[in-house]
């Protein structure tokens, strides 16, 4: 555990700067090759896996219960593989939920929390969503990306979500589609992935949540997303809003068959 | 002509034809907590973002030629009549990529500087290595293409106005927005073509 805790220090102080320097590219690919061998006994997002599961196991909230009938879509209680399978429709809330908007509305039903006291915080590192997702996602790995598109929402949602991956607006013109949808680009020094081809859209879809070593977090896809949609200027979508969940079910369509290595590691 | 244009564009933002689509109603809810000037200045869209958003970039070519006769009527020279600025300002600018960031999570405050942050998509000085790749390398563009008035004319409006040029362009229309203002793009114009400039060494 210490261990892990250090190796994430050293790898944030190693990469920190290497990543964003002007300068030499072979030296930054270098040090990130550099910070994946050191990693490859341990990504500090174990830590959080942990605190995920604990918080699982824990009874909590004004109802005093534990997570562990909640249901993620695979039956209640079932974690093992449900992470591959979101965002899907939820009869229960008649809506198509992404895994951050199932856990608060698991922490709603069953412990009581209000909405806000579910989500307070929840893009700050070290935060319950944060780590209850990081428990979640590992319980995929090995596990392709099969998103459901069989209820009517779902293929409404799937559909939208590619209309918002092109929508432009702003003072920038930007959309998902400026960045991520040519092939082998990148802005500065960092790759973009084209959510137009499977086999990137995969190999990014397959590492999320991931531990960013620059960040010192584990950023779940909702967290990616909303900085995505900073970077293009527009003001800050709701967190667990359809909007956003509908993208996920694009990028997860794109991606779908892809085989989760949940958590990743990431700059 | 003109006017009749902007008008038809401010009221198709206002009253879209026929229903709402998914997408749309999606992004309405989504930014409930948005003020009215982002609402209007981030996120309605004006007719050439429409355009582009449906045909995902790649428009047909009657909607391509009335979207580049629209942006085309938003060029405007400077009233001074200087294209060209000082290119160590330009350079300063193509490097900055902060400024107009919103949110609570991490906010640019509200006069940070805005940057055409240039680099983020172009190669452009061939010591720079941290350059992107969204765009064409820049690298030598004075060198290779001089400084005839056509040149440096073309130059100073495609960064005004890019989809005057190329309808559905990934480039940000940086003076049609205001983003970037008529000196500082003549500062950028002079970091492309002059003979002293990094981009030409
Ligand atoms: C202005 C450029 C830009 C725009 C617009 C943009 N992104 Fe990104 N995106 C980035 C950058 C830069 C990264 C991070 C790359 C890195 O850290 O190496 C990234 C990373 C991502 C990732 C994670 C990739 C990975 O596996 O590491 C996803 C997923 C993503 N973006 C989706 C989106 C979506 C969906 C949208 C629109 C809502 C969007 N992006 C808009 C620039 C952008
Ligand atoms: C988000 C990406 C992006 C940014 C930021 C950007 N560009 Fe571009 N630029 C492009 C793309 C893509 C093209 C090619 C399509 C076109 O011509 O519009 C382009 C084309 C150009 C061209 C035309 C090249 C030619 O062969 O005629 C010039 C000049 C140019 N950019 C200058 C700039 C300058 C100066 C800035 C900064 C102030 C800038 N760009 C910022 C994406 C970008």
């Amino acid at each position: 555990m210490k261990h892990l805790v250090h190796v994430a220090a050293l790898a944030a102080g190693l990469l920190g700067g290497a990543a964003v320097a002007v300068g030499d590219e072979d030296h930054a690919a270098g040090e990130i090759r550099k910070y994946r061998e050191m990693l490859e006994d341990g990504n500090p997002a174990e830590l959080m896996e942990m605190k995920g599961e604990e918080l699982w196991r824990t009874a909590r909230g004004p109802k005093s219960a534990t997570l562990e009938a909640c249901d993620l879509g695979r039956g209640p209680g079932v974690v093992d593989g449900a992470y591959a399978q979101l965002p899907r429709y939820f009869a229960d809330t008649g809506r198509v939920q992404d895994i951050e908007s199932r856990l608060v509305t698991c922490m709603q039903t069953l412990q009581g929390f209000s909405f806000e006291d579910a989500t307070r915080g929840w893009y700050k590192p070290g935060s319950e969503v944060e780590a209850l997702v990081t428990f979640v996602a590992t319980h995929s790995k090995g596990q392709p990306i099969a998103a459901p598109v069989e209820h009517p929402e779902e293929a409404r949602m799937l559909a939208a979500g590619g209309d918002l991956f092109f929508r432009r607006s702003g003072p920038l013109d930007f959309s998902c589609a400026t960045c991520h949808s040519l092939e082998g680009r990148r802005i500065r020094l960092q790759d973009l992935p084209s959510f137009q081809v499977a086999k990137d859209a995969q190999a990014s879809m397959i590492t999320w949540p991931a531990y960013r070593v620059s960040q010192s977090a584990v950023w779940t896809m909702e967290r990616r997303l909303i900085d995505c949609i900073r970077q293009m200027r527009w003001p800050e979508p709701a967190f667990t809003s359809d909007a956003v969940i509908a993208i996920q079910s694009y990028l997860q369509h794109q991606a779908r068959g892809g085989v989760l290595q949940s958590p990743g590691i990431k700059r | 002509m003109r006017r009749a244009l902007v008008l038809l564009a401010a009221l198709s933002v206002a009253a879209p034809a026929g229903a709402e689509s998914d997408a749309e109603a999606l992004v309405r809810k989504a930014f409930a907590g948005a003020t009215e000037d982002e609402w209007r200045t981030r996120l309605a869209q004006d007719e050439t973002q429409a355009l582009c958003s449906k045909y995902r970039n790649a428009p047909p070519p009657d909607i391509a030629a009335q979207i580049l006769e629209r942006e085309r009527a938003t060029l405007k020279l400077p009233d001074d009549g200087r294209l060209l600025g000082d290119w160590r300002e330009g350079e300063k600018l193509a490097g900055i990529g902060t400024g107009g960031h919103i949110g609570r999570i991490q906010p640019d405050p509200p006069d940070r500087r805005k940057g055409g942050n240039c680099y983020a998509c172009h190669k452009l000085a061939s010591k720079e290595v941290a350059a992107g790749t969204i765009g064409p390398s820049l690298t030598g563009y004075g060198r290779l293409r001089g400084n005839s008035p056509e040149v440096v004319r073309y130059t100073y409006e495609k960064i005004q106005n890019a989809q005057a040029f190329f309808p559905c362009s990934h480039m940000p229309r940086f003076g049609y927005h205001g983003w970037l203002g008529p000196k500082e793009i003549a500062d950028v114009a002079a970091f492309l073509l002059d003979p002293e400039s990094p981009v030409n060494k």
